[in-house]
């Protein structure tokens, strides 16, 4: 099958490849520019933990074609902060044991990440709301809605960077 | 798992996607959101050998207000849909439904166009389409025309459209005088519902139901358009007897069958259930502008 081209912003950054017109979102983030951050769980629509930003918007990347987000601004976990700079979600997360294994945590802070963007200042139903495609196996739900209504408190005051003590 | 491989195809225009359709006939479909198409081309219970993309066509991205209808564009997100204060507005049961279907990024993505285009039994939007007399707008290369949402829907998976049509448009009526209600029975968030009713009512100025349109979700090959329980409150008060005869012949119209979410007897059931709340909801609702 002919390869065609797509280019879109991947975390403010031009990309582009030749690929194959099958390839979905996730894969092209994974395995053409080794954006390991985003994470293949179910590959059926249902987990969550493949969630990326698509123009603003969460969108979960198994189910959307690399050549649907021509054009578009993709960004991903790896966008939001560095391991010495971490976004005030991810600090919120830390802080209030909002992860256990981890798996579905890049997910659930980009979904939480277009709530606090529109919402800076979620009730625990929009939270609960804005997380319900999103799934935790570890069955942390109580601390990851606790994480996001921390978070929205570290957003507020503008705290990024490192928790103090960490290696 | 990945879709098998497919030639990619991104139209600008209507006109183009439809003549790309009759090239490649049966071979092809057409990709809005891919919220329902992706999923089965993953998992190879469709393999088509072209994807025409319409997400690149511009001009069918809106919702407007034209007096007696919300016209809204095929390619209008479903999570569009759901924060729209226009929709919320003047047609708060397609905000209400919006806001039930699947989960907020699925919303992201999928569209109104494709949802009404793959015409799943259990997808929610066509049953307030049904309810509320929509209009779908259908366009080839050669024009356009309006087909009833009550006609559009002819079998699972099945709708009235031509290979070489594209839904462009649902014009969804509105007016000071209509109430409306989506009620979805579902097992777990962001599931297929196990039951779904959504009653419109045009309320006249004594209290009286002037025309009804009720609509089932889930309970036949397609979306169920409850005829006999419209007509048992048209002309008449909606109070607790006539509610529960019109809840009553919804059951008895409905067509369900036993699966994961249900027996048939429990479905039917069900439907009497949530249609009594469906219209309870619709009356108690403040006019919708």
């Amino acid at each position: 099958m002919t390869k065609v081209r797509v280019s879109m912003e991947v975390n403010e950054q031009m990309r582009d490849a030749q690929i194959e017109p099958r390839m979905l979102l996730v894969s092209f983030l994974r395995e053409e520019l080794g954006l390991t951050g985003t994470h293949v769980g179910c590959e059926t629509t249902n987990c969550g933990a493949c969630t990326v930003l698509l123009d603003g918007r969460g969108v979960k990347s198994c189910t959307v074609l690399a050549l649907q987000a021509e054009g578009k601004k993709v960004t991903t976990i790896e966008g939001i902060g560095t391991a010495e700079n971490l976004n005030p979600i991810q600090l919120a997360f830390w802080e209030k044991h909002g992860l256990q294994c981890g798996f579905c945590t890049p997910g659930m802070i980009l979904a939480s990440y277009e709530l606090l963007e529109v919402d800076p200042d979620p009730d625990e139903k929009a939270i609960r709301e804005a997380l319900s495609g999103n799934l935790c196996r570890c069955t942390g739900y109580v601390n990851i809605i606790k994480s996001v209504k921390y978070a929205a408190k570290l957003r507020k005051k503008g705290v990024r960077g490192m928790k103090k003590g960490a290696a | 798992m990945n879709p098998k491989p497919f030639e990619y195809h991104a139209p600008k225009s209507v006109a183009e996607a439809s003549s790309l359709a009759e090239k490649y006939g049966t071979d092809a479909k057409f990709l809005a959101g891919g919220q329902s198409l992706i999923p089965l081309m993953k998992l190879r219970l469709l393999s088509p050998s072209h994807l025409i993309d319409l997400g690149r066509i511009p001009g069918l991205s809106y919702i407007r207000d034209e007096g007696h209808d919300l016209a809204i564009g095929a390619l209008v997100r479903m999570g569009e849909i759901a924060r729209s204060d226009l929709v919320r507005r003047h047609c708060p049961i397609l905000s209400q439904c919006a806001h039930q279907i699947a989960d907020p990024l699925v919303r992201n993505m999928g569209t109104i166009g494709g949802n009404l285009s793959h015409a799943d039994p259990t997808n929610d939007m066509p049953a307030v389409m049904v309810a509320a007399g929509a209009s779908i707008v259908a366009a080839s290369g050669g024009g356009s025309r309006v087909i009833p949402a009550g006609d559009f829907f002819v079998d699972t998976f099945t709708t009235a459209l031509k290979g070489t049509e594209v839904l462009v448009e649902v014009k969804v009526p509105i007016g000071p005088t209509r109430r409306g209600a989506y009620l979805k029975l579902e097992r777990q968030a962001g599931d297929f519902g196990i039951v779904g009713v959504a009653a419109v009512l045009e309320m006249s100025s004594d209290g009286r139901c002037a025309a009804a349109g009720i609509a089932l979700t889930g309970v036949g090959p397609t979306v169920v358009k409850a005829a006999r329980a419209g007509e048992i409150l048209k002309g008449a008060k909606p109070d607790k007897n006539v509610i529960d005869r019109a809840s009553r012949a919804a059951a008895e119209e409905a067509q369900p069958s036993g699966d994961l979410r249900g027996s048939a007897e429990y479905k039917r059931a069900m439907v009497e259930t949530m249609t009594a709340r469906a219209i309870q909801a619709a009356v108690r609702r403040q006019a919708e502008r």
